[in-house]
């Protein structure tokens, strides 16, 4: 069971120049957003949403049947389709593949997936040359960081950061405009997708009944990752599947104007297969790596299986104060925000970070803007019950469980309410300030002390309101 | 004369009684007859939201039993209604008797302000408060029930009230309950961009229709003064001025 990670939590609030990067930065996507949902720009975005979550919920609830259709279509359009039951399986696949074929140098588009599996540091131990190629992603493969969020991965990098970032790697002069800093990118990008053997990338979308797999981006480097090297390798989730090319429709239209606020990203490719005959370009290999790793326990639960509906939009990060304040490497997984608090407990088990669920003010930003409707409070409500469950099992938490059974013994005895406030009142009385600290409080005391750091609870009223309306009641009788 | 039932959650019981005499003094004014059941104490939230589901349902069974009947319940508190009109399905979902119950009660809570806008009509109560107030939305109101233009249009019947809408008016405070204990620190940074946003609206008076949130703005203000003092309910203005 690891514990909060105070200490970082504390020092990422303490850092004004990162806080101002991560508001300004989620600030301007939440704006972007708002714009792009006006019903000036888009008809009945809300009904969209229903749709997008009846879609979700259809082709999770037939996973099986859709995934057995994909498999059909990939393998009728050239490609090959292989099944991974965890991170290791996925890693071997394409390691042994690297060698077999050859391979010395890998272009990669951003993908959540391989972050998931950690797929670059395992390959490049075995002296492949593993590149990332999106923008965002690439500077993080430099600074060797973990991306901070789910769309924009170096959200929380100024260009002042990145500037030091390409003249300590790339030893070039030194740019501080972003322009130029893309076209440094660029440069040395350009070599390496000429070289590469092989490419990989994610998968927005998997369409079941075309076999056809979708990119959605807007950089146009997971376009060339796909492209330029002859063999190639889509690695994906099982959740990822939809039913028919028709669907597409509906979360193209939410997905953009979700992440980034746009109607549509730059680059949507769809990725069907090798290169047949008489086509002019595409690759000669065609691999699509099916990834479990956790997700079919996921599937078995009726309640949180709404969680595998994500598309990775982030809205939920860029809405959430939580994230808001304590930033993308806070969270114990590379989800980060609020869809990582509900699905890096169910993959990891529920006691592995216990705080996490917890760490939530459950204020409901997070539902009201993911675009397949998950949820996500009501997730976290089942998932804080799972915990104080499997804590018990454990022997763990063991006061605070106390606390509860005897708020709740207290609350079904008006009697003993009553008596249990008039005495707390009667010992405090008027004690503006501090007083809850010297309660014997139900949480421990230094939790109680930082609690009162920030704040001071109101002293108990001198008078309940039941005590003020027995009396105000007696008064009108007597009128 | 119509009947209501109060149910005045215990936050307001204990720490702002006024908050729910003055709610009193607006039903009585509109012509309902309160009844207040003596035994009602909690709605369990605070067990329920840190994962203590058990211990949540003997409060929240204690909760029907006490509020058994059919007149309307009117509660001073977004998240409370929130708990007892959405959440307690959630506790006895596997339970169909229980959940029957659940359901002869969701139809009857009504959020104060909610009440007053949908089943009362309240319009001008003849209230009077010569100050620029600004309006707090609290997270369970506004996202769990859709309370945002009511509180609003209540305020706009109040003789003498400005009111400045902040530039973040619909996020969080950081209370959360527990969460606010559990993460003091993350729920200080939330409260004081809360602040932040208050105080730039110039405001003598922070309304709001939960409590229990003012009590995180309230707490955490940079002077804990009378700048940012909180006026807990939009209702209380009227009594606050009598005929």
């Amino acid at each position: 069971m690891n514990p909060i990670p105070v200490e970082a939590i504390q020092t990422a609030l303490g850092d004004k120049r990162l806080q101002t990067a991560i508001y300004s930065s989620t600030g301007r996507l939440m704006d972007k957003r708002a714009h792009a949902i006006d019903p000036a720009e888009i008809d009945d975005f809300q009904g969209l949403r229903a749709q997008a979550n009846a879609i979700k919920k259809h082709a999770i609830d037939n996973l099986d049947y859709y995934l057995e259709q994909l498999e059909q279509n990939v393998i009728a359009r050239g490609g090959k389709v292989v099944w991974c039951r965890d991170a290791n399986e996925a890693i071997t696949f394409v390691a042994t593949l690297a060698k077999e074929k050859g391979v010395k140098r890998i272009v990669k588009s951003k993908s959540m997936t391989t972050e998931e599996i950690d797929l670059n540091e395992h390959i490049e131990h075995t002296g492949i040359d593993v590149v990332e190629t999106d923008l965002g992603e690439y500077i993080l493969q430099l600074a060797h960081e973990k991306p901070y969020h789910i769309v924009a991965p170096a959200l929380h990098l100024t260009r002042y950061e990145v500037a030091d970032i390409f003249t300590d790697n790339l030893h070039v002069a030194r740019e501080e405009e972003p322009e130029k800093q893309t076209q440094i990118a660029r440069r040395v990008l350009r070599e390496k997708f000429l070289t590469a053997e092989l490419g990989i990338t994610g998968a927005n979308f998997l369409i079941a009944d075309s076999g056809a797999i979708v990119l959605v981006e807007n950089e146009g480097n997971a376009r060339l990752s796909s492209s330029a090297p002859r063999i190639q390798i889509a690695i994906a989730g099982l959740e990822k599947v939809i039913p028919r090319a028709q669907d597409l429709a509906t979360f193209l239209k939410v997905l953009g104007r979700s992440a980034t606020g746009q109607p549509l990203t730059v680059y949507t490719s769809f990725l069907s297969g090798p290169r047949r005959q008489g086509e002019i370009d595409g690759p000669e290999e065609f691999y699509l790596v099916l990834i479990d790793n956790g997700r079919t326990r996921l599937l078995a639960d009726e309640h949180k299986r709404q969680s595998l509906y994500c598309i990775r939009c982030g809205a939920c990060l860029n809405h959430c104060p939580v994230y808001r304040k304590i930033g993308g490497h806070n969270y114990p997984w590379v989800y980060s925000g609020p869809i990582g608090a509900i699905i890096s407990p169910q993959f990891h088990g529920v006691t592995k970070d216990p705080w996490l669920p917890f760490a939530s003010s459950l204020c409901g930003a997070c539902a009201e803007v993911c675009p397949v409707k998950i949820d996500i409070p009501k997730v976290l409500l089942e998932l804080r019950s799972d915990i104080t469950t499997a804590k018990r099992a454990e022997g763990a938490g063991k006061w605070e469980r106390l606390a509860f059974r005897v708020f709740s013994y207290v609350m079904q005895r008006p009697k003993l309410y009553e008596m249990g406030a008039a005495m707390a009142s009667a010992v405090f009385p008027g004690s503006h300030g501090k007083w809850l600290s010297s309660l014997p409080t139900f949480m421990s005391l230094p939790t109680t002390k930082n609690w009162l750091s920030k704040r001071d609870l109101p002293p108990p009223a001198e008078r309940s309101f039941r005590s003020l309306w027995r009396e105000r009641q007696r008064a009108k009788g007597a009128n | 004369m119509p009947r209501v039932t109060l149910f005045v959650t215990c936050i307001v019981d204990q720490l702002f009684p006024k908050v729910g005499l003055a709610m009193a003094d607006v039903l009585e004014r509109l012509g309902y007859q309160i009844d207040f059941p003596e035994a009602q104490t909690c709605c369990g939230q605070p067990a329920f939201n840190s994962g203590f589901w058990d211990e949540a349902r003997g409060v929240a069974r204690h909760f029907l039993d006490v509020f058994e009947g059919d007149s309307p319940i009117v509660v001073p508190s977004g998240s409370c209604t929130s708990m007892c009109g959405h959440h307690f399905s959630d506790l006895f979902q596997n339970d169909p008797a229980q959940l029957a119950r659940v359901k002869a009660l969701e139809a009857r809570v009504y959020e104060f302000s909610r009440f007053l806008t949908d089943v009362a009509h309240a319009g001008d109560l003849g209230a009077h408060f010569p100050h620029t107030v600004t309006y707090h939305d609290s997270c369970h109101a506004l996202r769990e029930l859709g309370v945002k233009a009511g509180p609003r249009k209540l305020l706009s019947h109040v003789r003498g009230l400005t009111l400045k809408e902040m530039d973040v008016a619909e996020e969080c405070c950081g209370f959360g309950g527990t969460f606010s204990v559990k993460f003091p620190d993350v729920s200080g940074g939330m409260a004081q961009t809360k602040i932040d946003s208050i105080l730039r609206t110039g405001a003598s008076h922070i309304v709001s229709v939960d409590s229990s949130a003012s009590c995180n703005s309230r707490a955490s203000s940079p002077a804990r003064d009378s700048r940012s003092k909180p006026s807990t309910s939009p209702k209380s203005s009227p009594a606050a001025n009598p005929p």
